[in-house]
Order: structure tokens, then sequence, then C-alpha cells
């Protein structure tokens, strides 16, 4: 056993920061959040060329994955920089339609998911139990459908319901969430049924497992993110003729968010290691997301307080954290669902 | 990235299993902080040592196995599982073992670590003093240079085991001139029944004697005792206290038992209607797995060469809030039946709240991380 990240894992993390450091991911943010995807794009295709979409997506279809681990390393530096878009709900569709290979129909695997892979078009997706969607008016169908995550500007938005899966026609009305550059939207029912049978509800789960790591990794570099930040802050803002983190009420919340942050990691990647193993670790995959969501939301509550009322504000790129980590703890696996799911898994 | 056990570690594990299930005794001893209990803990231990179990990651020539930390913590997850004693050496096993192997000399380990490992001598920290808790460097009491040896004097306090054990370690400060005040300590074992020794048990707060109040009048010490060089002592202590704090102390195994009794607790006891309680539940198998996952992370590191330095304060925050948790929160499932003092969980319990406390106290392992791992300036307490 030797549960540490090999040399090639931690120079792929490190050429992902420093490309991502270099590109100015700020800016791309505030655009993504206002009128203009093009720079979010463009910092998506970037990444795309280093590989970041490929990494979910079968050899067969131009990808290099399914590797959960490098995965994993990769949405930490996307958190990190706090890249905007449908990220994980790319990697999720490349999932979704590469079981679906696995398991026989290939059909939508081949039309769609060499792009994917190339990070030439993005996806989105929205998934829906049977249960969600079994009896209830249409209006009830609908609302039972999750948002789907930039459904307006993803190239190709998928809809799972049940046994089905479906290209959507559009979208239904924008939502504003409380990070601006989340767009939420629901998926306008009908349009292509691209695949259907008990195959597609098995895929649309390993999706969504894998939606769960990468947003569980993406949760963590936002809490790293906050607290370098904090930190920094704390070593050169003075009051009293002392710089704050000196004092010890500011030390100790800080190095409770490293606690929480240093504790979270190793979830994050022994589920990473389980996936790729190939096991179904359901209550790891659970616990990771919960814990790296309830660590980064510490992290930007620490963050908010240390920083004092500079950080209350929208112009302090510390805000594009903050905005962020409440709704990544809750997006693919409340807590409490993770909880629920975690002892469900005990044995 | 690999959590996969290798061949080795599988039969090891195998065969610590079947041991551990011959010879577990099926009902518990009582509370290792009594005398009877201590009595036997101790014939556990020899139990232990005759099948070469008790500290299966020293050297052979001293009763172990000489197995790499891996399997150490596999020996562990079994040890806890079968439902196994607490183990009474601990603080001989866990604090002056690895400062002999690292400081000690040949003669040292010869002549004492092989009757540690049966537990025929059983040994007590002498650290705190009524003045000097985290802040060990203020300590006072003294060694004074002999013919052959030193001469012991002052008031050690909050000993654990001290009431029943054999022997006792610490430091003394043997040059009251020097200049800072962790310099000029000396780091010396002896006998807690060597004359100018008087042992005061202090019941702790369930009543128990888990710790003593060492009386020192002129104890002669003599030079084979000292470890390391005289002066040297804050250093030497300082690497124990790392190792204290470290992944030896709690080993995962153990948290990942009483997560798992605790589970079945809820299961037998719990309301399913009350979510507070469940989420807490969850929280104790999450910290668990979050726990034995850094030691696996901790262990690589520490295999490839690099050192334990401030993590273990990490370790030590992280392992004592998540105990009390965990006891609470099986107090909590009990109900009007955790107030009773002979439950099952009550000595972990009791034992949990002293977590936070010893082996530097979580305010101190916090400016620690704050200072060394985020490097915040020193100041204001």
């Amino acid at each position: 056993m030797t549960f540490l990240p090999t040399g090639e894992q931690l120079a792929f993390a490190r050429s992902l920061d420093a490309m991502l450091a270099a590109a100015d991911t700020p800016a791309a943010v505030r655009a993504w959040a206002g009128d203009d995807p093009d720079p979010g794009r463009a910092l998506w295709g970037r990444l795309a060329e280093a590989g970041v979409c490929a990494l979910a997506v079968p050899e067969e279809y131009e990808g290099m994955g399914p590797l959960p681990v490098e995965l994993a390393h990769a949405f930490v530096a996307l958190g990190r920089h706090a890249v905007p878009g449908p990220v994980v709900e790319t990697v999720a569709a490349a999932v979704l339609l590469g079981e679906l290979a696995r398991l026989g129909d290939r059909g939508p695997a081949k039309r769609l998911l060499p792009a994917l892979a190339t990070g030439e078009r993005t996806a989105t997706l929205a998934l829906a139990g049977a249960e969600d969607v079994r009896g209830g008016t249409e209006d009830v169908r609908e609302r039972a459908l999750p948002y789907a995550l930039d459904a307006d500007r993803a190239d190709t938005v998928l809809v799972v319901r049940g046994e089905r899966l479906w290209r959507a026609p559009g979208h239904g009305p924008v939502r504003a969430s409380a990070d601006p550059a989340r767009r939420l939207a629901r998926p306008a029912s009908g349009g292509e049924l691209l695949a259907e049978g008990p195959a597609v509800a098995v895929a649309a789960e390993r999706a969504r497992r894998w939606a769960m790591l990468a947003t569980a990794a993406q949760s963590l570099g936002v809490g790293l993110a906050l607290l370098d930040r904090t930190v920094a802050y704390a070593r050169q803002r003075s009051q009293f003729g002392t710089p704050i983190g000196a004092f010890q009420a500011v030390k100790h919340r800080l190095a409770d968010t490293l606690l929480a942050l240093e504790f979270a990691r190793p979830l994050l990647f022994g589920a990473a290691v389980g996936l790729a193993d190939g096991h179904a670790p359901d209550g790891d995959l659970a616990a990771a997301k919960v814990t790296t969501g309830e660590a980064a939301y510490t992290a930007a509550r620490t963050a908010l307080q240390i920083h004092g009322a500079i950080g209350y504000t929208e112009e302090l790129a510390l805000s594009l954290w903050l905005r962020k980590a409440r709704p990544l703890r809750d997006a693919w696996g409340d807590p409490a669902t993770c909880r629920a799911a975690v002892l469900r898994a005990c044995s | 990235m690999d959590l996969s056990y290798t061949r080795t570690e599988e039969a090891f594990r195998a065969e610590a299993r079947e041991w551990l299930r011959d010879h577990v005794p099926a009902e518990p001893p009582p509370s290792l902080e009594t005398a009877e209990g201590f009595a036997a803990h101790r014939a556990w231990e020899a139990e232990l040592a005759a099948a070469r179990w008790s500290v299966v990651s020293w050297p052979e020539e001293y009763g172990g196995r000489g197995v790499d930390l891996a399997r150490w913590l596999v020996f562990e997850e079994e040890y806890w599982a079968a439902g196994a004693p607490g183990r009474v050496s601990q603080n001989g096993v866990q604090l002056l073992a690895p400062t002999l192997f690292d400081h000690g000399t040949a003669e040292q380990r010869a002549r004492i670590l092989p009757p540690m490992a049966t537990g025929e001598t059983i040994w007590a920290q002498a650290w705190s003093e009524p003045e000097a808790g985290s802040d060990l460097a203020s300590l006072t009491s003294r060694a004074v240079r002999t013919d052959g040896g030193w001469l012991l004097s002052g008031l050690k306090t909050w000993s654990s085991r001290a009431a029943f054990a054999d022997r006792a370690f610490g430091i003394f400060r043997s040059d009251p001139e020097a200049d800072r005040p962790h310099r000029g300590l000396t780091y010396l074992m002896f006998d807690l029944r060597a004359r100018g020794v008087t042992v005061r048990p202090i019941g702790r707060l369930d009543g128990k004697p888990a710790f003593a109040e060492l009386f020192l009048d002129e104890v002669f010490v003599p030079d084979e005792d000292v470890i390391g060089e005289p002066g040297q002592g804050w250093r030497i202590a300082m690497s124990t206290t790392g190792n204290e704090r470290g992944l030896m102390l709690r080993s995962p195994g153990r948290f990942l038992a009483a997560a798992d009794r605790l589970v079945r607790l809820w299961r037998s006891e719990g309301d399913p209607g009350d979510p507070a309680l469940r989420e807490r539940v969850a929280d104790a198998v999450i910290g668990a797995r979050a726990y034995q996952l850094f030691t696996a992370g901790a262990a690589a590191r520490l295999a490839a060469g690099a050192p334990s330095g401030a993590e273990s304060s990490l370790n030590k925050v992280f392992w004592s809030e998540y105990d009390l948790a965990l006891h609470e929160t099986a107090l909590d499932l009990l109900g009007p039946e955790g107030e009773l003092a002979d439950g099952a969980w009550a000595e972990g319990y009791v034992f949990s709240l002293a977590g936070p406390l010893y082996a530097g106290t979580n305010e101190i392992q916090r400016d620690i991380i704050a200072e060394r791992l985020l490097g915040l300036p020193k100041g204001r307490r």
C-alpha cells in the first residue's frame, strides 16, 4: 500500500496549477457570470489540451481514461482557480456515454464522446432516478428534474429520466445561483431519445459517482484557495499594532480550517482510488463529498470572518471562491444525502 | 496511489486474526486503571508477548516481529476489531521505546526493551509538574550530579499509570544556570520503588487512580539510566512527544472498531427519526475512515523517508476531538442509561475527555499548526 501521489500525478497537478495561475481565471469567472462566455470557453479549451477532459473517456473514444485519481488532482486545481462552466458535468456526461458503450450501446458514444474528450464541445446533464419521474402530472414531473448547470451554454444537454437518455431540445429560464458563475436551468422535455433500457440507469449512476468525485475535488481546491488567501491576508493586515495572524483566536480558526481540509483530502483520494479499482465505494464517495464540501464551507466562513468587511464585497476576488463553497457543498449530493449513504454502506 | 494490501500484508492479517480469535478473552478484563485490572492487563501483555504479538514493529531481538508501518497498521486494525483489551504497556512501548531506539545505547535497549515487551516492567511517564504542563520547558525538578550518577528531587504529577507501574522516565533540570529554559535538561529513567520516591495516586474524574504524584527526594539514578547526553533532554523529549501526538499513539484501528460499535449501538438503540443523531453517527464513521486514510498517507511518507514533523499536531487535535465526539454520541444514543458509570462506553468516555488536554493541549497544538504549517507569526497568546 502506497497511498501517495506518484511523481507523474504531482507533475500533472503542478502544470495545471501553473497554467491556470497564469491565465487570469478571475477575469474569466467574472465574464462567465456576466454576458461573455468566451474567456471561460478558452480556458476550458486549454484544460482540454492538457488532457483534463480525456481522463474520464476510454481510449477508443480518444480519451486516456478512465483515470479518476488524475481527475481528482485536476479538479483540485480547477477549484483552486475557480474555473467556471459545466466542467464537472462534461466529465459526468463523458462517463455516462462511455459506460453506455461498455454495456453494449455504442451509438451515442461514437457520436458525442470524441468531441467531449478533446474539449471541442462541452456538455451538461440532469439525472433523475426512476422514482423521481413516476406518476404526477407533466408539471410535477418537470419540477422533479434537477437543474442542469449552464444548460444555456453547454453544447449538449443530456437528460436521464429513469431508463431513458434524451438529448434536450433546449432549456427553461436561467435562474441565478448564489454563485453567479453557476447558471441553473431545467432542461426542456422531449428532444431526441438517445438510448433506453436498464443500461441507461446503470450508466447514469456511474456518471453520478464521477460527478460527486469531481465536485468533491473542486470543493477541496476551493477550500485550499480560501485558506491560502486568508493566511496571506492575516500575515499582512495589522490591528492594534500587530499582524492579526499573531492573535491566537485568528490562528486557531485558521488551524481548524487546515485540519478540516487535510483530513478531507485523504477521503477524496481514497474514493478516487476506489473508483479506479472498479469497486463500488458508495460510502467512500459520499464521505469524500460531504467532508470536502463542509471543509470548503468552513474555509469560506473563516475567510469571510478574517477578511472582515473587505471580504464582504464582490469587488475582492476572494468573493469568487466565497460564493462557490456553499453551492458546491450541496451540488451532486448534499450533506444529509451523503451522510445517509455513508450509513447505508456500513456493513 | 494505491490502497490495496500486498500478499505479505494479507497473510500477516490472517495470522493475527486467527491468533486473536483464539486468544482474546471473552469477558473484558476490569479497567486497567484499577489494581485488579492492571494485574489482568499485565497478564494479557505476557500472553501477547509469548506469541510475539505485543510489539510487532520492534526488531525480533527485543521480542518483536520487525514488521513495517503498514503491517503495524494491519495488526492494530485486527487487534481492536477483535475486541482485545487496552494496552497497559502503552507509555513504555509508544513513548520510551522509540526514544531508546533513537537515542539509547545498545546496552539500554538490551536491558530495558525485552521486559517492556512482556509487561514484566511497566513504565509510567514523569513529564508534567504542577507548574509545567504544555509549557514543559518551565519544569523545576532537579537532577544533581553525584558519584556514578544523579540525584533527583522535586515533584512530578499527572503521571499516567504511575500508581501501579514499576519504573518511570522523565526530564529534569540538570543545569539551572543554562541560558535558556529548555537547555540544561536531562532525560532519565528511575525506579518507582527506589529509596526517596513516594507515589501518591490521584483519582481521575471517575475516581480511578489513573495517575499519580511522584515526590522525589534525592532519588539515585545511575549513569546507565541517562538517555543521550546530559543537557540534551529537551531535544530528545521533543522527538518523543512528536511520536505521542503522531500516528503511533492512536492507531486508526482503534477508531474504526469504535465507530463500528457505535453504528451497531445506533441500530439497536437509535431513533431512526432523529436526524441529528444519525448525522453524528455518520460523522463518526467518516472520521474513522478519514483518520485511517490520513494515516495511510503519513505512513507512506515516513516509509519514503520523510521526517514526521508538525503534522503530528494535526493528528493529535483530530483524534482527540474525534474520540470525544464519538463517545458523546454513544452516550446520547444511550439516553438515561448513558449516566451509568459501569456501562461499556463510560470508561472510554472518561478517557476521551482527557484527550484534548494531554500530549500538549489542543490550544498549543493549534498554535504549532498555525505557526509551523501555515507560517503565521508567533505572538500574542
